[in-house]
């Protein structure tokens, strides 16, 4: 087994995805057959090959810097599942303490 | 003729000569989808309003005598994952659903310019993550040929669309083979462009390193007119290529393979291939020979490879690309109540927004990229990718374009592999190695499966910022096969 169900919930947390239990029954087989079949890779010899992160080869591309008027606070916040006073408002990052 | 059966050349020139309007064409492709699409279900959003509103500019400006370019006036549908100003853009996700864009794609802003009629944004795979449009939110989209049957996908909204004369163009976006599959399984023409040659620009992202933009159509023609107005530089998008984009329209317009040289890739055929896919497939090389070229036989032994380091940078890029859904100032926001953190309402929003494939895909990246892992996984795909692209500069150095089937096999049942990852995963075997490389490719319909009399799709591919070369390619083949069939393959289409 490649991967375990408590893996898989470590993973969920990480990812910040609330996994009910069901879900996580489903899921975690499923990701231990497809890790098991992209290990694959490992069979490559590839000792001494560079990776490839992207395949252009561009790398610190610039362009002149142009002012363009910036979106509005009414356009900002039009799409926002919740706003007060013009801001966006969000649950409480701190605890209470 | 009806305006609907017409390719995007032929209602290019009507508009042109004035013997149509464009209010006229985009009310003929408004009353084709509300007539059809119950049935196909391409779209997630007509823009009947404003689709009016732009063919009515268009014959503004016409009358007025002002010079317009060849898509003015012509429908285009968008795949709903381009940021479109008025419109919704969803991804085919609950995250997004009823989202509004607060600014438009570069693509669709380049359309809307050359007078392009936007009719409606298309269905798709959740975040463009899938091969069947089955991991969409709002359902999946079926196939004209055979309405049980998949559209394929991620696109295939699009080449729904397109195949079922809803529109003549659309556009989509390619990350595994998100174009080139749905147009071979829908019978008509995808481009996967040069990775950097169409702009990412307000394309919501799956796969940064991977997702290109393309054209489908219905012929190869019209493919390469909507090629040519979508591509070329964008400085808002840091991948973009500052070049000249390719001259795909006369290539296509040539369509002469005299003299050249095409190699059919050994890997990209054999065990777990439909037989009447391979048939077809050799039926297209041997055509293409008659045609005037010379075909050998080419062998990159790393593309047995591809799939897997697919499956291990294309989830990784997306488990970061997706961490922007977080719930606070756009998209769903679930369980907020007062009493829950941050913390808690972003992953009760992400569990009730994501569908399986996409918290599949989000947990096998954050997998290959946590720290213990990533040697052997992120960063050994990446070497194999590395291999994968030195595999293809051997053979371009051998020969033109490489040719293969577009997909092993052709259209599969809805709900036949849809709670098999590893069996819709397969659907991509073939596209992905261009994908990883970043050059282009093309699908070009080339017959039916005798068993199944579903389309067959042949696939040509080319050196980056050689797109041409493709389209002179499917050119010469389309005309070739059209001739033999007695007229274009979608006549035969029984599905609608």
């Amino acid at each position: 087994m490649s991967i375990t169900r408590d893996e898989v919930a470590h993973l969920a947390r990480l990812a910040r995805i609330a996994l009910p239990d069901a879900e996580l029954d489903h899921l975690a087989p499923q990701l231990d057959q497809i890790i098991t079949a992209v290990a694959q890779v490992q069979e490559v010899a590839a000792e001494g090959i560079p990776p490839t992160s992207h395949a252009t080869g561009l790398t610190n591309v610039f362009r002149d810097d142009v002012p363009v008027p910036c979106l509005g606070t009414d356009a900002a916040l039009d799409q926002a599942p919740a706003v007060e006073q013009q801001r966006f408002r969000v649950p409480r990052i701190l605890g209470e303490e | 003729m009806e305006l609907t059966r017409m390719t995007a050349a032929e209602l290019s020139a009507a508009l042109a000569a004035r013997e149509v309007s464009a209010t006229e064409v985009t009310r003929a492709h408004l009353d084709r989808i509300a007539a059809v699409d119950d049935r196909v279900h391409a779209f997630l959003h007509v823009a009947a309003n404003s689709a009016l509103a732009a063919a009515a500019d268009v014959d503004a400006r016409r009358a007025e005598g002002e010079p317009l370019g060849p898509l003015a006036g012509v429908p285009v549908a968008v795949k709903d994952l381009f940021a479109t100003v008025g419109m919704p853009t969803t991804c085919g996700s609950r995250i997004l659903e009823g989202w509004h864009p607060p600014y438009e794609s570069t693509i669709t802003r380049r359309l809307r310019q050359a007078g392009a009629v936007i009719v409606g944004k298309t269905n798709m795979d959740e975040f463009a993550m899938g091969s069947s449009t089955e991991n969409s939110a709002f359902g999946p989209s079926r196939n004209p040929w055979d309405l049980d049957k998949i559209p394929g996908g991620s696109s295939g909204g699009s080449s729904a669309a397109v195949a079922a004369f809803e529109a003549p163009l659309a556009i989509g976006t390619d990350t595994g083979g998100s174009i080139r599959q749905p147009a071979s399984v829908c019978g008509i023409v995808g481009t996967k462009p040069t990775y950097g040659g169409s702009s990412r620009y307000g394309v919501v992202a799956f796969a940064s390193s991977l997702d290109t933009p393309g054209p489908f159509g219905r012929t190869v023609l019209d493919a390469a007119l909507l090629h040519e107005a979508m591509s070329g530089y964008d400085p808002c998008d840091s991948t973009s290529i500052d070049a000249p984009v390719p001259q795909v329209v006369a290539a296509a317009r040539e369509a002469d393979v005299g003299g050249m040289r095409i190699g059919v890739v050994t890997e990209l055929s054999g065990e777990g291939y439909q037989p009447g896919v391979l048939a077809r497939f050799a039926e297209a090389v041997e055509m293409l020979e008659s045609l005037g070229a010379k075909v050998t036989e080419v062998s990159c032994p790393h593309f047995r490879y591809a799939l897997p380091a697919y499956y291990l940078i294309a989830p990784s890029e997306c488990s970061s690309n997706l961490a922007r859904f977080d719930a606070m100032r756009y998209g769903l926001r679930v369980g907020d109540d007062g009493t829950r953190d941050a913390e808690e309402v972003m992953a009760l929003t992400r569990e009730a927004g994501f569908g399986a494939e996409v918290k599949r895909r989000i947990i096998l990246g954050t997998y290959a990229l946590s720290s213990g892992y990533y040697d052997a996984y992120y960063g050994k795909a990446q070497q194999v990718r590395t291999l994968i692209i030195r595999d293809f500069d051997a053979a371009f150095g051998q020969v033109d374009v490489l040719v293969s089937p577009a997909t092993p096999t052709t259209a599969f049942g809805i709900g036949e592999r849809a709670d098999d990852p590893m069996a819709m995963y397969l659907a991509d075997l073939c596209t992905i190695p261009s994908d990883l490389a970043g050059n282009a490719a093309i699908s070009v319909p080339c017959g039916l499966a005798a068993e199944d009399g579903l389309p067959v799709g042949l696939q040509v591919m080319a050196p980056a910022l050689a797109d041409d070369r493709l389209y002179r390619v499917a050119a010469a083949a389309e005309a070739a096969f059209t001739d033999r069939w007695g007229g274009p393959l979608l006549a035969r289409a029984k599905g609608l």
